[in-house]
């Protein structure tokens, strides 16, 4: 049986290699994830915020409906009232004690739906993996949106 | 008085590492830290344990859109032997937690695990009797990544805080490849001497 060079090698080398040289000409699909990142979809939903009025109150009023509406329950809100001195939100009450715990969450957005004021909103950080469970209780203070500068 | 010569340090394209400079003595051992940790970091091997819907997420990061192999990881293992990294992509349910373990006992040292999507971290919404309420019941996990699933870029956010933490080592005695803290200890002990998994 003889061993042909042209059909047998170098045929064969060119086609693979002409794949691969039509390929380098396409557009790379590749995201550069750390160094770049993609825009994230409209209703891609990642890290919870605790939104404010315009005026710098919360909008939260501490009812407890996006708690009631969580499929996975890892939403706790505790209120309290509000009086005149102390205001944190229009409304009678406002939440004391905020706490999601992220690793629970399925960032499903029932409770975005849930809530009457619009108070909570995910939005599209999703740079949360982290080493111990302990810290993935989000508290009201890391939630919560800094006041706008005046 | 002690000569000071900068420690030989390897660079990646990902996460620079400052050299540090140390005493002349150290120079061996430190350089040989830093060298053994960029080389793990950069080549964690996975081994597929895709258990539900998050698996779709992780075969998704390996493939040319996310592409892992940026990060050395593209090498999927379907044998513990050959892995390194442990992704419980998905949720544990109680009959595969004691596959989960042997599986986890038979990979080599030194080994990490991540646990990847809400229900292997915690049990996400299934808190029900037949999922386990995280993976850390049964295995030391090294990495939680919340989300449901994970974005292949989520994931691959996770495993550069494993590069981070695994480059951050530092050998107490040569050949203590895997320094165990107190915690792992106590989880393993625990497993082991109340035989925890043959309740499941
Ligand atoms: S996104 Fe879904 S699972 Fe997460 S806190 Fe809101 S309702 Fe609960
Ligand atoms: S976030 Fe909305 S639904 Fe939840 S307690 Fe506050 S106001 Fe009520
Ligand atoms: S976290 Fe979500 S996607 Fe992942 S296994 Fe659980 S239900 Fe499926």
């Amino acid at each position: 049986m003889s061993f042909d060079l042209i059909s047998g090698v170098v045929k064969p080398l060119i086609t693979g290699f002409g794949i691969t040289a039509k390929r380098l000409a396409r557009k790379k699909v590749t995201v550069q994830y750390p160094e770049k990142r993609r825009e994230q979809y409209d209703r891609t939903r990642w890290r919870h915020a605790l939104v404010r009025h315009d005026d710098g109150l919360e909008k939260c009023i501490g009812c407890s409906l996006c708690a009631g509406a969580c499929p996975a329950k890892c939403i706790y809100v505790e209120a309290e009232d509000n009086t005149d001195e102390n205001r944190f939100s229009p409304g009678e009450r406002y939440a004391v004690r905020y706490e999601i715990n992220m690793i629970r969450c399925i960032f499903c957005g029932l409770c975005q739906e849930a809530c009457p004021t619009g108070a909570i909103v995910l939005k599209k950080d999703f740079e949360l993996a982290n080493y111990k469970r302990e810290q993935f209780i989000y508290t009201k203070k890391m939630l919560l949106e800094s006041k706008r500068p005046e | 008085m002690p000569k000071r010569i900068e420690t030989v340090v390897m660079h990646d394209s990902t996460t620079p590492v400052i050299g540090s400079t140390q005493k002349a003595g150290n120079i061996i051992l430190t350089s040989m830290d830093a060298l053994i940790n960029q080389v793990q970091a950069n080549s964690l091997w996975p081994l597929t344990f895709g258990l539900a819907c998050c698996a779709i997420e992780m075969m998704s990061t390996a493939a040319s859109r996310f592409d892992i192999s940026r990060f050395g990881s593209e090498a999927f293992r379907a044998t513990p032997r050959q892995a390194d990294v442990m992704i419980i992509a998905g949720r544990v349910s109680k009959k595969m937690a004691p596959a989960l373990r042997q599986i986890y006992d038979q990979m080599p040292e030194p080994k990490w695990v991540i646990s990847m999507g809400a229900c292997a971290s915690s049990g996400g919404v299934y808190n029900n009797y037949a999922i386990v309420q995280g993976a850390d019941q049964i295995v030391p996990v090294d990495v939680y990544v919340p989300g449901c699933p994970p974005s292949p870029e989520a994931l691959i956010f996770g495993i550069l805080k494993l590069q981070e933490k695994i480059k951050r080592r530092k050998y107490n005695k040569v050949l203590e490849l895997k320094p165990r803290t107190q915690e792992d200890i106590s989880v393993e002990s625990a497993i082991t001497r109340e035989g925890a998994l043959n309740e499941f």
